[in-house]
């Protein structure tokens, strides 16, 4: 057991699982000799070498799609694109290829394959580096897409993402990499995709949320217990596709009221999946409108704006409010 | 602080040893043997007859839209010739005539053209990856494989194909510079056949070649006549044995043309002129390897007929194929089915037994129980009207 932050939590998965199986490989840019921007693949290139750590040249397009080659040769590669605003010069490979490649072989090829992104805001970052895109990987039939929202999960999530037969997106929330710190065992640990956690269980009242927006929503069910009385029950995804519905159906029907908080801008985002998840599945236990809070609906505002889009804990307090009050 | 000029000298080769009446430059004459010679050329002419039976198909309405191969026979089988199967191939969607020596069954290439994800399946031994179509996109793919065989110290190598309109997307740039970095075991072929659907190659390139965009990316490139099998054999061996010699990646242009049409729903006399086309049916690789293997006494009497008895008994069992179930749509998406994908699943499977005829003794189906009405629900159903 060590107390490890995010960034060595995610270091102590890839190196175990490269110890585990040699067929596992890390490419990106600046992942070999730098240890990545973030420093997650730190000490890796020193101890397996140029073939297993690649530095790749600069091109989103070309790791992603020589990563689907070689994992259709059977190889796991673990793909890190820098940030998640530079993975639209992939996304075809990732929609055309390796999300479709078990499909379109009809199961002779298959791309067990990790794509590794930074994602959010928080960390004063410019244009394109803190902007939350989880929606269009959830969209898109054959991946999953998997948000830790701690070193430990994280470390657990990355191991299942590494082992799982299907391409996953995993995305590492930048504010949380240096946030906190977690006892982390050093004994692999694992953590199935597609699981939520109850982070925190209540009876009044259902907060969904992932990510670096968990933290978030940590202050604000304490400041409901504290000024308000109420007890909000907290659901952390996880997982976002495929969503595990059924722990969020299960406690909104024990509290009949529901908050989704997510960093990535309202319109069709993960809010809608879930709300309408809960429409369909606690439609007669629900005792107030499904409440979102969110990023507004407008291209990133620049760090200095920031905090006026992203979620905080006081909007989540007020309108969990709105919703007991409803 | 001089103005000098740096080392590389750059000048790229053009190969040609059959011209278009079937003489040869017996200097350049790779060691075929008189069956090697006859097997390239039943490859081309199954390749041709299959495309314009195709052809019909698609017009009666039996498989769908596809790209015809016709005039490109050589740059695929002189190319694909040079592969042992345990070597990879990676088609874009104009290889038929390619996928067929790589032992793709002709009725799982007409399954493909007619809808049926199974068309796209190899084999479970078989080197091949499916028909790609999002353009050069399945370029980098090629990279990878390739770096896989060398990480796992195989000697395989990869061949990858694409056409002129390819070269301007920028998957193709990145796989070119990623196979040069790597120095990894893969051969691009690029078969220039002159036009991206209405855009000649003069708009797609300011280059004077294809070939000479291999020499930016610091590996060899060579421009062949691409309707010389020959030609084309020659090149790719070489490059072949580049590869699998651990000498890193080669880009060979094949120069030919596009005899027909796009696509089925594309119309050239819209684009480009009959004189064009004629010219380049002069040069049609199968009538100079025809006439080549007439010379050398090694013409087979009766060969069409053979191709297209294959091709009958190919069409006859594409066409007693079963209705694709439509429940197979969800057995492929993931290894295992998350639990929505298993309502979704159990949704169709109910609307199948709905849709299904019903035998005049079986009972009707009894509706659901009836639940307690909520607040403000409307009190009738479908089950009751």
């Amino acid at each position: 057991m060590a107390k490890l932050n995010m960034v060595k939590a995610l270091n102590l998965a890839l190196l175990q699982e490269m110890e585990r199986d040699p067929d596992v490989l890390v490419i990106g840019e600046d992942v070999g000799v730098d240890g990545g921007v973030f420093r997650v693949t730190e000490d890796l290139h020193r101890r397996f070498g140029n073939n297993r750590v690649m530095d790749s040249p600069l091109a989103e397009a070309g790791i992603i799609g020589a990563s689907v080659g070689m994992a259709l040769y059977g190889l796991k590669p673990i793909c890190e694109i820098q940030f998640s605003g530079f993975a639209f010069q992939c996304f075809h490979q990732i929609e055309n290829h390796t999300a479709r490649y078990r499909q379109r072989s009809q199961g002779r090829f298959h791309c067990q394959m990790v794509m590794r992104m930074p994602y959010g805001g928080g960390v004063r970052a410019l244009e394109h580096h803190s902007e939350s895109e989880e929606q269009f990987y959830a969209h898109i039939p054959g991946l999953k897409m998997v948000i830790p929202s701690g070193p430990r999960n994280a470390r657990a999530l990355l191991v299942s993402a590494i082992r799982d037969p299907d391409p996953v997106v995993f995305f590492e929330a930048k504010a949380l990499y240096h946030a906190a710190k977690e006892d982390v065992p050093d004994e692999p640990e694992a953590l199935p995709i597609g699981q939520a956690h109850v982070d925190r269980e209540g009876k009044d009242l259902t907060v969904v949320t992932y990510g670096a927006m968990l933290r978030v929503c940590r202050e604000a069910a304490e400041l409901l217990h504290d000024e308000d009385g109420v007890e909000a029950e907290l659901i952390d995804l996880l997982t976002i596709s495929p969503l595990d519905r059924q722990t969020v159906v299960a406690s909104v029907k024990k509290t009949g009221r529901a908050v989704i908080v997510h960093e990535a801008p309202r319109s069709f985002g993960p809010g809608a999946e879930i709300a309408a998840s809960i429409m369909e599945g606690a439609f007669l236990s629900l005792e107030a409108p499904i409440r979102r809070v969110t990023a507004y609906d407008v291209p990133f505002v620049g760090f200095a704006r920031e905090k006026a889009t992203v979620p905080d804990a006081g909007r989540v307090v007020a309108a969990a409010r709105e919703t007991l009050a409803f | 602080m001089p103005r000098t000029r740096l080392e590389p000298q750059f000048a790229i080769e053009y190969l040609s040893i059959l011209d278009s009446d079937g003489n040869l430059d017996s200097a350049l004459e790779p060691e075929l043997s008189g069956d090697d010679l006859k097997r390239l050329y039943r490859a081309m002419v199954l390749g041709r007859r299959l495309d314009e039976r195709m052809l019909r198909l698609q017009r009666q309405g039996r498989i769908g839209t596809f790209a015809p191969i016709k005039g490109q026979e050589a740059s695929q089988i002189g190319s694909v010739f040079a592969l042992r199967t345990t070597d990879w191939m990676v088609p874009s969607f104009r290889e038929t005539a390619a996928m067929l020596w790589r032992g793709w069954p002709i009725e799982k290439m007409l399954l493909f053209f007619a809808g049926y994800l199974e068309g796209g399946q190899p084999g479970p031994e078989q080197r091949d990856l499916p028909i790609t179509i999002p353009v050069a996109t399945q370029l980098p793919h090629a990279v990878g494989l390739a770096y896989a065989a060398q990480y796992k110290g195989r000697d395989e190598v990869v061949m990858v194909y694409c056409g002129d309109g390819a070269t301007s997307e920028g998957d193709f740039h990145e796989a070119l510079n990623f196979a040069g970095v790597w120095h990894v075991p893969v051969v691009f072929l690029i078969q220039n056949n002159q036009w991206a659907i209405s855009v000649p190659l003069k708009k797609q390139t300011h280059s004077r070649t294809i070939a000479q965009k291999a020499l930016a990316y610091g590996f060899p490139g060579i421009q062949v006549d691409g309707n010389d099998v020959l030609a084309v054999y020659c090149a790719s061996l070489e490059a072949v044995n580049r590869a699998r010699g651990g000498d890193g990646p080669t880009l060979i242009e094949c120069v030919t043309y596009r005899l027909g049409v796009h696509t089925t729903a594309d119309d050239p006399t819209k684009y480009r002129s009959d004189e064009e086309v004629k010219a380049w049916e002069r040069k049609d690789p199968l009538t100079r390897l025809s006439a080549y293997l007439e010379k050398r006494n090694l013409l087979e009497q009766g060969l069409e007929e053979q191709v297209d008895a294959e091709i009958a008994r190919a069409v006859k069992a594409f066409e007693e194929t079963a209705a694709a179930n439509p429940l197979g749509m969800f057995d492929h998406a993931y290894a295992e089915l998350p639990p929505h994908l298993r309502d979704q699943r159990a949704e169709l499977e109910e609307r199948l037994r709905q849709a299904a005829p019903r035998r005049a003794d079986e009972e009707q189906p009894t509706p659901p129980p009836a639940s307690p009405p909520m607040r403000g629900q409307r009190r009738t159903s479908r089950w009751q009207n």
